[in-house]
């Protein structure tokens, strides 16, 4: 009896302690379930298993004609909604070579850029959350608020705007929008992100859960694809706004944070600077929208690949016409393939799209940046405590929209 | 050559032409063929070579193409002409010192292998992964040729051409056994297709047509 005691008792150095984390754990932001190899509380081996949330968006959108496969967009990353957007009507723009009016480029980089905060208010609450400090969560989520209530003005919905089109964007801003982003905008440069930066940049806590944990060196980051703030926080200058300028970017000015040391902390300091710069960019926006391009049309005048005016469509024959084919058999995009990418807030955002002509697309590949960051977490989070991974979850900013697609 | 001017306003023809000139020179024993269409790069490259090409890519002292952006597949299944190869094998690679892109190209028949470039690019592991699951393509030498997003279990590869797009299972919970469990898909109404397509002459948008007599008028909106 004594011995079959002794047998069943192995030394824990023989067996390493497998961990199942999530996928229903708060902090696996969604439906990660992860399994942790263990020594003790020190992580030797990670090996996420995604695809919890995986939809088969490429697959539907073979299905789907150009104009019916945004809103699948919007719920990739659902938290950074029209960026999405944005890079399926770039990519669908790249191959049927058209050129969008100003003011269009000018909108939906001026909502790009409140994208962006939205996300980065989102993480840096979760973010810190995850770590234990609560205030933050709440002051960042307040302040999401404002953001999806111009999604609202704009497009009708607060969350997947279904608002950007291939040949621009669906309708112009309301009357009196600008003003309020701009005064929104105001406040949140000069009082809100100062606080956010107040509870968090000197906070004890804060540094010494994120000040070298989850190191990415530059030729790690590379090989493993990494993009936006997991790339520029290991001290790589690459933003694809700078560096492959799309619409108006070019014109705006803006500069690209990058970071030193390639930790949690770096990331942080990075992405709270470009929040800084999207309000900056937000400004340089609106000054346009109100000013050179005011009154210019917001989407291409070819009704072949943007509906007309609704009060056309009642008094003219083609311009119902245009309207009935475009909402039912939609418009064809000549044979051939391209990869149109932007600079998501999460990183390099891509579409490789393959048609063979007609109304469908024959193939889409969506690269999302979470997918090539999430892959990286086995190399980061070795030899780190379990608590870390945590950190490292939150500094990765995943979202399972779009790496499980 | 007119392309979309708001996309990719960095490049410029000189350059994609100089590193066209320099893949030619380089890997022309790899190649079958090099194409600039638009203003992208595509190197259409033998099976057997394209660790070799990549590699010679990542490696390569002027252009230094470090960066292994993305990694797919093509079906073209009804698409081939007898006999040539079912997939295509899809490889974007980014230099960020050059700030360029080049995409390589492998055509794999079904039930072939590819040469797995995880020993090249660590980020190829979880897109050859999800090659594998979606397409049925295997990639030899892959440390851990896993299913990726697709559930325990599963049977089929999704993203084939032949694979229905209401999938063969579903799941339900089962009340007895008190877990969710799969059966055949039941649908009660035949998947309805749309296929609003029109065999005649097609609303294709390009550039010539735009209709510039339009004006806008700000006013419809408010």
């Amino acid at each position: 009896m004594m011995q079959t005691t002794a047998t069943v008792m192995q030394p824990a150095a023989d067996q390493p302690f497998t961990l199942n984390f999530g996928p229903q754990h708060p902090s696996a932001h969604g439906v990660l379930r992860l399994v942790l190899e263990m020594d003790g509380e020190v992580v030797t081996k990670a090996d996420p298993h995604i695809g919890l949330l995986h939809r088969g968006t490429e697959k539907l959108i073979e299905h789907k004609t150009y104009v019916q496969a945004l809103p699948y967009f919007d719920r990739l990353d659902y938290v950074s909604m029209m960026c999405q957007e944005h890079v399926w009507c770039l990519a669908v723009e790249k191959l049927l070579e058209i050129e969008i009016p100003k003011r269009a480029q000018y909108i939906r980089v001026l909502f790009s850029e409140v994208t962006r905060i939205a996300n980065h208010l989102l993480w840096v609450g979760c973010h810190a959350l995850d770590v234990g400090a609560m205030a933050v969560f709440l002051y960042a989520f307040k302040e999401r608020e404002f953001t999806f209530d111009f999604y609202e003005e704009v497009s009708g919905a607060r969350m997947h705007a279904n608002y950007f089109r291939p040949g621009g964007v669906n309708r112009d801003l309301p009357e009196g929008l600008t003003a309020k982003i701009r005064e929104w905008n105001r406040n949140f440069r000069t009082s809100v992100l100062p606080m956010l930066e107040g509870l968090l940049d000197g906070n004890r806590i804060w540094k010494q859960r994120t000040v070298g944990i989850g190191v990415v060196t530059p030729e790690q980051a590379q090989d493993w694809g990494f993009t936006g703030a997991m790339l520029r926080g290991s001290g790589v200058p690459w933003d694809l706004r700078k560096s492959q300028p799309y619409e108006c970017y070019g014109e705006l000015q803006f500069d690209v944070p990058v970071g030193k040391n390639g930790d949690s902390y770096d990331r942080y300091l990075c992405r709270m600077e470009e929040m800084r710069q999207s309000t900056l960019l937000i400004e340089q926006c609106l000054d346009k929208l109100e000013g050179e391009f005011a009154g210019q049309a917001c989407k291409i005048q070819n009704f072949k690949i943007s509906p007309p005016k609704r009060n056309e469509m009642k008094a003219d024959m083609e311009a119902l016409i245009h309207h009935f084919k475009y909402f039912t058999e939609g418009f064809h995009v000549p044979e051939g393939e391209c990869y149109a990418a932007i600079e998501a807030p999460k990183g390099e955002m891509g579409v490789y799209l393959v048609s063979v002509g007609g109304n469908k697309p024959w193939r889409v590949k969506i690269r999302a940046p979470g997918y090539a960051h999430l892959q990286g977490l086995d190399f980061m989070a070795k030899g780190h405590l379990l608590a870390d991974v945590t950190t490292i979850i939150g500094t990765q900013d995943v979202v399972f929209g779009e790496i499980d697609r | 050559m007119s392309t979309a001017p708001h996309i990719d306003t960095h490049l410029n023809m000189a350059a994609l032409e100089a590193l066209r000139a320099h893949v030619d020179a380089k890997l022309a024993d790899q190649m079958v063929e090099s194409r600039l269409v638009g203003r992208e790069l595509t190197l259409v490259v033998h099976k057997g070579d394209v660790l070799a090409v990549l590699k010679a890519l990542r490696d390569d002292a002027v252009y230094q193409f470090k960066m292994l952006v993305d990694l797919t597949a093509v079906d073209w299944l009804g698409r081939v002409v007898d006999g040539a190869p079912r997939f295509e094998v899809v490889y974007h690679l980014l230099s960020t010192l050059k700030n360029l892109r080049v995409r390589v190209k492998v055509a794999v028949a079904d039930g072939d292998t590819v040469p797995s470039a995880v020993a090249v690019f660590s980020a190829a592991n979880w897109y050859e992964r999800e090659v594998w699951d979606m397409f049925g393509i295997r990639f030899d030498g892959h440390p851990d040729l896993r299913r990726l997003l697709t559930d325990y279990g599963f049977e089929g590869h999704p993203l084939r051409k032949d694979f229905p797009l209401s999938g063969h299972v579903e799941v339900y919970y089962d009340a007895d056994e008190a877990r969710v469990a799969y059966k055949p898909v039941d649908l009660p109404q035949e998947l309805r297709r749309f296929d609003k397509q029109s065999p005649w002459e097609a609303m294709t948008g390009n550039a010539g047509l735009a209709e510039t007599d339009n004006v806008f008028d700000g006013g419809e909106f408010k």
